[in-house]
């Protein structure tokens, strides 16, 4: 169990320029070397993906996650599809797995055919949980959707039901071709009171049930707590309350239709899914939007950091009684939305990514606005993180609270700021920059204490990298259109990689052949930091269960769908 | 002692830019909410938020109305833990299926007379998720809503408007 060192705050690492490491370009080779090249077939679109792409055996599934597990590579998505026949017509329950595994921005994604099973039963396959537990919830989600089974009869492979709770039957998936948009609902679903929760028992164990209502103005999901006096032992989570079918809403859509679905994965990341779905859809389609454009949307995607980060550094004071901070940077936060209303005609800017590019340009006399804007606003967060720093019973508080390690952090593939504050410098806009980030270097921060204390001050610090980059764009940004015209190609695929505010987003997306998504996946940061939130909350007291799980902040909707 | 005078010090002058920033309508809708509540409501509000499967858009703003600038406790309406102290219940997002039992149990343990307000184009209309297997879509569909306040997500200021549809004879 992860145990926090006392360790001098005030002398943190200062922010740190993370460089290109050559010695992770050769990795993939050496996955190969070590699967043995004779199991893999190579395909033909690792150009359009922007990665490279590998078929293998359903039975070398195993040895694939096993061997980039050797490697350290990290598991960075995972998910099912329909196979296709050779006319791009879905085979009725046949099914591809894909995985996507990672060092410092090279990625290769690997695809297997699930074998036909001769009788009525399940297909089956190897999970990746032994490997990489972060992959479990990603495997459990499959399977509730797809009836792909996992190490069927491992029992150290957790097989629980994930996403499924009582709208569909046992025997259902909803992402099955013949499976129904509308399904099969009772007129009242019945909640969801028997899901088998890991149990602890012993002297003055006791359990904490908590949720789906939270006390606050937050999202539903059930926190199931073990605590022995104030010590929590440990957390399980339960979530897939707001499981809306957006995987299933998506089929059939037209591209732009899908930007909309996407920009309301979570709204607070609203750019962030928007764009990776764009992203993916441009790739599909084999294009390159306006150089404007990228630049554009550069901009929104770094807005939308700087809003959030904002609130969360209030709202992780707040937890710990330091009104201050709350009311300072919500006033922060809010002028900052108001501009965003008045130059994007929104506040969170939903909708302002289309396919082909954005839908509201930005004057040079805004820019300017815009510019001078950025300069007070750093000098307002810096001058309010000092007084957060010199503030020792806040910092009291925070320091040695919620402890991950870089070990932890790596083995559940922590994202974002959660992973930065641990040490872990994986920022897909530094390891494989997607325009704008090409040719606009930018500064990551990374600190290591991997605390709450760090997760708050990573946030500052990635706060004022984002306002010095947004100034550099700003006052560079290239001429010409901001959007192009975009024809929905038929029956292919692509990839969206990006960083949003809370880390990596992976997003996939097939057409069919008449053009419409025949398939969404859009992975959610949060599918890997709310199991880091149980490892985080081990040791530490129930009342500070509230500043642990802010200074995380898992979106629930990004991870129910 | 001096960091903390200094704090004191800085801290005003920040907020004293607040004022004349804040937000004329929002203030004009705040007074007469305030006056509807003098008059049928003892002076006070309390409201339970529920979010019974938005993408969390909505929650943003219900939260914004705490913040500095709009400060919605001034006008006697605040935010409570708990649906057994609330006068009015605030859903935001369709219905999903897997909230569906929650929601109800809340609006039933909600005491008489209660107000239901569906805040957001999900609660009012369904969205862009509308009714499928995982969706039971608007509110309406569930149980009877008294006051809708559209947008996606409603800014604050539509917020208030709602609130004092709610609360107004
Ligand atoms: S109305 Fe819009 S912001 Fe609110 S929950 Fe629905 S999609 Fe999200």
């Amino acid at each position: 169990m992860d145990k926090a060192p006392i360790t001098d705050h005030t002398n943190s690492a200062a922010t740190n320029v993370v460089t290109q490491n050559d010695a992770s370009d050769n990795w993939i080779d050496a996955l190969k070397n070590q699967i043995g090249s004779g199991r893999i077939t190579e395909q033909p679109d690792s150009d359009k993906l922007a990665c490279i792409h590998w078929k293998v055996a359903a039975n070398s599934w195993e040895i694939v996650a096993k061997e980039a597990h050797a490697l350290n590579a990290r598991w960075a998505a995972g998910w099912a599809d329909h196979q296709l026949d050779h006319s791009g017509e879905v085979v009725i329950d046949q099914f591809s797995l894909f995985v996507l595994f990672v060092i410092r921005g090279r990625y290769v994604l690997v695809e297997t055919q699930l074998e036909n099973t001769q009788d009525d039963s399940l297909p089956e396959i190897a999970s990746h949980s032994a490997f990489y537990p972060g992959a479990s919830r990603c495997e459990r989600h499959t399977s509730d959707m797809f009836g792909i089974c996992f190490n069927k009869l491992d029992k150290s492979i957790d097989s629980r039901r994930w996403t499924r709770h009582q709208a569909w039957k046992e025997d259902e998936y909803p992402l099955r071709h013949g499976f129904p948009l509308e399904g099969h609902p009772r007129h009242r679903t019945p909640a969801d009171g028997e899901y088998p929760f890991e149990r602890i028992d012993g002297i003055s164990v006791y359990e904490i049930p908590v949720g789906p209502i939270h006390a606050g103005v937050i999202e539903p999901g059930h926190f199931r707590f073990s605590a022995a006096g104030e010590d929590i032992i440990q957390l399980e989570q339960h979530l897939a309350y707001v499981h809306k079918g957006i995987e299933k809403l998506a089929v059939g859509r037209d591209p732009a239709a899908l930007a909309r679905l996407a920009g309301r994965v979570s709204g607070d990341s609203t750019v962030a899914h928007g764009w990776a779905a764009c992203q993916a859809m441009e790739s599909a389609a084999e294009i390159e939007i306006p150089e404007r454009a990228s630049a554009l949307r550069g901009l929104l995607c770094e807005r939308e950091r700087v809003a959030n980060h904002l609130g969360d550094i209030g709202a992780i004071c707040n937890d710990v009684g330091f009104a201050f901070a709350h009311i300072q940077f919500g006033r922060l936060r809010e002028l900052w939305q108001r501009r965003s209303q008045q130059l994007f005609k929104h506040r969170f800017m939903m909708d302002n990514v289309i396919p082909g590019g954005v839908v509201h340009d930005i004057s040079e006399e805004n820019a300017t606005l815009l510019n001078s804007e950025i300069s007070a606003l750093i000098e307002h967060v810096s001058q309010l993180a000092n007084i957060l720093e010199d503030n020792a019973s806040l910092m009291d508080r925070l320091v040695t609270t919620g402890y991950l390690s870089e070990q932890t952090a790596r083995r559940f593939g922590a994202l974002g700021y959660v992973a930065r504050a641990s040490g872990m410098d994986d920022d897909v806009r530094l390891h494989k920059p997607y325009p704008p980030y090409q040719d606009n270097p930018l500064n990551c921060p990374l600190l290591e204490q991997g605390d709450v204390a760090s997760r708050l001050k990573i946030r500052v610090q990635e706060v004022v990298a984002s306002l010095q980059f947004q100034r550099k764009l700003l006052r560079n940004l290239p001429e010409g259109p901001i959007s192009m015209a975009f024809e929905a190609p038929v029956n292919t695929h692509g990839l969206g990689i990006l960083e949003g505010w809370r880390g990596e987003i992976v997003t996939y997306v097939r057409f069919d052949h008449e053009g419409k998504i025949a398939r969404f996946y859009p992975r959610d940061p949060s599918w890997f930091n709310w199991p880091c939130l149980q490892q985080i909350v081990k040791n530490n007291i129930v009342p500070d269960f509230p500043v642990c799980n802010k200074s995380v902040n898992g979106s629930y909707s990004g991870v129910d769908l | 002692m001096l960091r903390i005078v200094n704090t004191i010090f800085r801290t005003g002058t920040l907020s004293e830019e607040i004022a004349p920033l804040s937000d004329d309508e929002f203030e004009a809708l705040g007074f007469e909410v305030k006056s509807a509540l003098d008059k049928r409501f003892d002076g006070s509000l309390a409201i339970r938020s529920v979010d019974s499967g938005s993408c969390n858009g909505c929650e943003l703003e219900v939260n914004a109305l705490a913040n500095p600038f709009y400060d919605l406790a001034r006008f006697g309406v605040h935010m409570v833990a708990s649906p057994r102290h609330a006068d009015a219940l605030l859903v935001t997002g369709v219905v999903s299926r897997h909230m569906q039992s929650a929601l109800l149990r809340a609006v039933e343990s909600t005491p008489k007379p209660k107000i239901i307000i569906a805040a957001g184009e999900c609660a009012c209309n369904g969205g862009e998720f509308g009714v499928s297997y995982a969706s039971c879509g608007a509110v309406q569909n569930v149980l009877d809503v008294d006051v809708s306040i559209p947008g996606c997500p409603p800014t604050p200021t539509d917020l208030l408007r709602g609130i004092l549809l709610a609360v107004s004879d």
